[in-house]
């Protein structure tokens, strides 16, 4: 059975042109600006085919997408292909037997050797077989400050954190907020893991995320993380928009002085058409630990009972990976591509100073990948909070983040 | 049709005023004019909103009246707006939403006015507690019966395919969606046509049995002529809210045949830098038209019908 | 369709004292079917396989085969944010009960004493209900906008100490949530109010008026005490609704600032597809069912145990 799907899917990659045309339904919560570019360029490959891609984009956020793509999938009448983030979310879809096993694309691609880091493969690796096709690798670590803020505030441009907490003051007397944060509870709690590096260090993040350390949790090296996000919360206390995006908005335009974000950001200075280095400034790390935390996302693709649909999809899965895409993709997404093998000489700043840390090994896991999606969801919880009530202190906050650690599994 | 049923008066009562501007009329018509302010305000704010330009909006207030008056938006929302690669607004879910909505509201109304009228006139032993089973499962939110009713109705699907011998799927159908919004539409429209049909004089319905009719013949022949208005008012019930779903929708289809909701939702929630509130405005409007289409329609009717059933317990 | 003398001849009135058998009403039985599935296999199978579930550890799948006891529940009341839903559930929910009964019934008392217009006036009062709690959260959120909206035009008229920001102010916002919440189904509440005004005889109208007792107390003592099932039914209504409330929270807050307006509903779902932990979101919804059982079982034993009132 399994060597007749191997075999299918062999002469499905010799013979592209000779398979049946099939329509492949794909599911993403990709719908802002930069990021619908970025699926078109997936669409078109695809299309280029002879295949057809039916687009089945659900706005707002995984949270709104997930019920969905999960009630399709144990429904018995699954999309053909779906964005999941990888890590630890697909698990048990995986042991319900309901994906797709993908290893022979893996295998024919060389997926082994060329995809870096080669922690993205294992996160879509169950018992030895491959289930999905990372894409992009996304880091969280970047904070953006907008050059016009600075100039109307007379103040030069920070070059790592402790300058940009320094000129908080200057930027708030011209009036501009200092720090953008949108109020969802995914991005305060993003923006804590980003300062809890940069400010913590490295080791301290790998104890309490990894390891799971409760005591350095609570910890004081920790309590200094815990300050740095109260004073950041202060310095975002006049930013009252909601979405993530509407937050960056306010550094495009000068109105806020900088933003915590990953680097999907980036997408939308590029729509908003600045440059990096004359309109805005991007430090990775803060300015301060220059390290890049190494999630993304990945395709994954469920289970059907018609032949010729399965050999389109391992089509897909190939494509998704191969170099040509994989540039277009990486440069509309401003991610960074899951390949080391390819030439990003039209990558801008930002990018390239991604792709150096990338080809240092200056790499965490991400929180995806270390922690479930319960205790991801308890951190957010008290995060939120936290940035929203500034008369919770930073040593409420910290003993509640140690006992949700310490419960972690 | 007949109107035998409701001896609903549909003019209004009281006292009847004296003069037209004594200090208690000032009160009555001031106090329903505040009323109306709070009420009418916010699809002020709608329909002037969506009929400005982006820079106006940022400049002024949400009141101020337009000052150039554009279309554009609703341009853009039926047509334009992007989901994802798709970028033709609205106008691709206007016709997915209508194929779903009529067998929807046919379906759920034909059992649930059975329902009604067999707890109500052929009462039997439990029937009562499958009532009170039924105004409970109104209560339950919705989401937590997502998983379970999946798995229902992919084992339902599975069940037919094995009995008819043909392969039936009813996850990822308008027959699967039709049958959830039956179900779960059923709680409040069996409580409404219970309470109607109760109302029908007992003479009526004995002289029908004399006369040698049963179950269906009554129902056919004498209780749905009668039971227009009830009728009306669930099918504004329905419309309205089947029109406005948009959970079961996005799971119980596939992406040719999702509702216009979805596309509602992509266009609200996918911001493209700055939230282009025109845009969100008008096809917030344009998925509102058929209800309240519906509504400005049938206002009348809509408190007949209430009165009929709603309120005799 | 033949009928023979004692098959399905009975009518509600005289069934209760009859010996029932099986195929006793056999057609009224075959035609219920559809309600009987729903109301056994659905609503009471769900619910079952909901509160089994609630004892595991289920996380992206249902998993009944990871027992753990109350685990779950423990966790769900040490829970900061549950503890906030709770208690914004029963402000939202007091208030919204009292204002919707009372907004509803005094507007169609209104309506009812002759005035003219009254179709324009019922209209305004009613469009609402056709516009999802999307809709109606996201256009609230714009008018209670700070700098768009309502303060602002305040303001801007010269009251300039004027302020009035519930959505972002963690101790009120609760209220600017009722405030669209009210608006969209207190017209449908005023509908049913309106019918049963005037269900209500005439004669009553002119007893009291010979009487001479004046409107307002004859509204509250003799016409609401008539109207008792009327107030059943808009309280069924606004109860089911106000224990569901979820979309207008997420359209005009999400649940913030910070989880100052969070509800049970959005805790349940955000747990059960965000945070992948079916078993607690599972938990928290046993623990609405069963304040639902609370208020729900007296009331169906007064309305259909006992005594049959017809």
């Amino acid at each position: 059975m399994n060597l007749m799907k191997a075999t299918t899917a062999g002469i499905a990659f010799c013979a592209a042109g000779a398979v049946s045309a099939a329509e492949l339904e794909v599911t993403h919560w990709w719908t802002s600006g930069g990021e619908a570019a970025a699926v078109a360029e997936f669409a078109k490959a695809l299309d280029a085919t002879g295949h057809t891609w039916v687009d089945g984009a659900i706005a707002g956020s995984g949270g709104t997408a997930r019920p969905i793509i999960i009630s399709r999938i144990i429904g018995g009448d699954p999309m053909h292909a779906t964005q999941l983030n990888h890590g630890r979310q697909a698990e048990e879809l995986i042991e319900a037997g309901l994906l797709l096993d993908i290893t022979a694309v893996a295998e024919a691609g060389g997926w082994k050797d060329i995809i870096n880091p080669s922690s993205l493969l294992d996160s879509c690796t169950v018992d030895g077989k491959i289930y999905c096709a990372p894409v992009n690798i996304h880091s969280w670590q970047w904070i953006w400050l907008s050059h016009k803020a600075y100039e109307d505030a007379g103040v030069p441009v920070p070059s790592n954190w402790d300058e940009y907490v320094a000129s908080a003051g200057a930027l708030e007397a011209a009036g501009k907020i200092p720090l953008a944060m949108g109020q969802q509870a995914w991005q305060s709690s993003g923006a804590f893991g980003v300062i809890n590096v940069a400010v913590g260090g490295v080791e301290l993040w790998n104890k309490i995320n990894v390891q799971k350390d409760a005591e350095a949790a609570g910890g004081p090296e920790m309590a200094k993380v815990f300050e740095a996000a109260a004073a950041a919360r202060a310095m975002a206390a006049n930013s009252n928009v909601q979405d993530w995006n509407q937050a960056t908005n306010l550094v495009i335009t000068g109105q806020a002085g900088g933003q915590i974000m990953g680097d999907w950001a980036q997408g939308e200075f590029q729509v908003a058409e600045q440059v990096a280095g004359e309109d805005y400034t991007c430090l990775p790390g803060l300015g301060v630990n220059e390290v890049i935390s190494t999630g993304g996302d990945a395709f994954y693709f469920p289970k059907q009972d018609d032949a010729d649909i399965e050999a389109a999809q391992k089509e897909l899965a190939a494509l998704l990976v191969s170099p040509e895409v994989q540039v277009s993709f990486n440069l509309k997404k401003g991610s960074l591509p899951v390949r080391g093998d390819i030439d990003l000489s039209s990558a801008n700043d930002c990018m390239k100073k991604g792709l150096e840390i990338l080809a240092a090994g200056n790499i965490l896991l991400s929180g995806d990948q270390v922690l479930s999606a319960d205790t991801s969801g308890q951190i957010e919880d008290l995060m939120v909070e936290f940035w929203n009530d500034a008369s919770y202190s930073a040593a409420d906050a910290q003993a509640k983040y140690a006992e949700i650690i310490g419960d972690a599994d | 049709m007949t109107d035998v049923t409701t001896n609903t008066r549909t003019t209004p009562r009281g006292t009847k005023p004296r003069r037209r501007m004594s200090p208690s009329n000032i009160m009555l018509y001031g106090t329903l004019f505040v009323a109306s302010v709070y009420y009418l305000l916010p699809l002020y704010v709608m329909i002037v909103t969506s009929l400005k330009g982006m820079p106006e909006i940022r400049l002024g207030n949400v009141f101020s009246p337009p000052v150039e008056v554009t279309f554009e938006p609703w341009v853009k929302a039926w047509a334009e707006a992007c989901t994802g690669i798709n970028c033709d607004g609205l106008s691709r879910g206007f016709w997915n939403s209508v194929q779903i909505l009529v067998p929807s509201v046919a379906l759920s109304i034909a059992i649930a006015s059975v329902n009604g009228y067999a707890l109500s006139l052929w009462k039997f032993k439990g029937s009562e507690v499958f009532f009170t089973i039924l105004i409970f499962g109104a209560f339950i939110p919705y989401q937590v019966m997502i998983y379970p009713m999946v798995i229902l109705l992919r084992e339902a699907g599975e069940g037919l395919s094995f009995i008819t011998g043909t392969r039936i799927r009813l996850m990822g159908s308008v027959w699967g969606l039709v049958i959830v919004h039956t179900i779960f539409g059923m709680p409040i429209l069996t409580l409404l046509f219970r309470n109607y049909f109760a109302s029908v004089p007992e003479e009526l319905f004995k002289a029908a049995r004399v006369d040698g009719a049963g179950f269906w013949g009554i129902y056919f022949r004498i209780m749905l002529p009668m039971a227009l208005p009830i009728f009306v008012v669930a099918m504004i019930l329905q419309v309205t809210g089947i029109w406005n779903d948009f959970l079961f929708g996005v799971i119980f289809t596939k992406p040719d045949t999702y509702p216009m909701t979805v596309q509602l939702n992509n266009i609200v929630n996918s911001v493209q830098g700055v939230k282009e509130y025109n845009v969100n405005m008008a096809a917030t409007l344009l998925t509102g038209l058929v209800p309240l289409i519906i509504y400005f329609a049938s206002g009348k009717l809509f408190v007949r019908g209430i009165a009929a059933g709603a309120v005799k317990g | 369709m033949a009928v023979t003398d004692g098959t399905g001849t009975e009518s509600a009135k005289t069934s209760a004292r009859r010996p029932n058998r099986l195929f006793k009403n056999l057609t009224a039985k075959t035609a219920s079917i559809p309600m009987i599935f729903t109301a056994l296999v659905v609503f009471i199978g769900c619910t079952g396989w909901t509160i089994y579930h609630s004892f595991t550890k289920s996380r992206l799948l249902p998993a009944p085969d990871k027992w753990v006891g109350l685990d779950q529940y423990e966790r769900l009341w040490s829970t900061r944010r549950w503890l906030v839903s709770i208690e914004n559930l029963a402000i939202y929910g007091i208030c919204s009960l009292i204002l919707s009964l009372v907004i509803g019934f005094t507007l169609a008392a209104l309506l009812d004493r002759k005035i003219r217009g009254e179709g324009i006036f019922r209209t305004i009062f009613l469009y609402p209900f056709a516009l999802s709690f999307i809709v109606t959260g996201l256009v609230w959120q714009w008018v209670l906008n700070p700098q768009f909206g309502i303060q602002s035009v305040v303001q801007r008229w010269g009251w300039e100490s004027f302020t009035f920001d519930p959505l972002n102010n963690a101790d009120i916002v609760i209220y600017g949530i009722l405030i669209a919440g009210i608006w969209q189904g207190s017209g449908f509440i005023m509908v049913i109010m309106l019918a049963g005004l005037r269900g209500i005889d005439e004669d009553i109208w002119k007893a009291t008026r010979v009487e001479g007792i004046p409107t307002w107390k004859t509204y509250i003592v003799v016409i609401i005490p008539m109207m008792r099932p009327v107030f059943v039914t808009a309280l069924v209504l606004i109860a089911a609704g106000i224990i569901k409330v979820y979309d207008l929270v997420v359209a005009q807050t999400s649940g913030g600032p910070g989880i100052a307006s969070e509800v049970p509903a959005k805790y349940v779902i955000e747990k059960m597809f965000q945070s992948q932990n079916l078993g607690q979101g599972f938990a928290a919804s046993t623990m609405m069912l069963v304040s639902v059982l609370v208020v729900l079982i007296p009331w169906a034993y007064l309305e259909f145990g006992g005594k049959r009132r017809d």
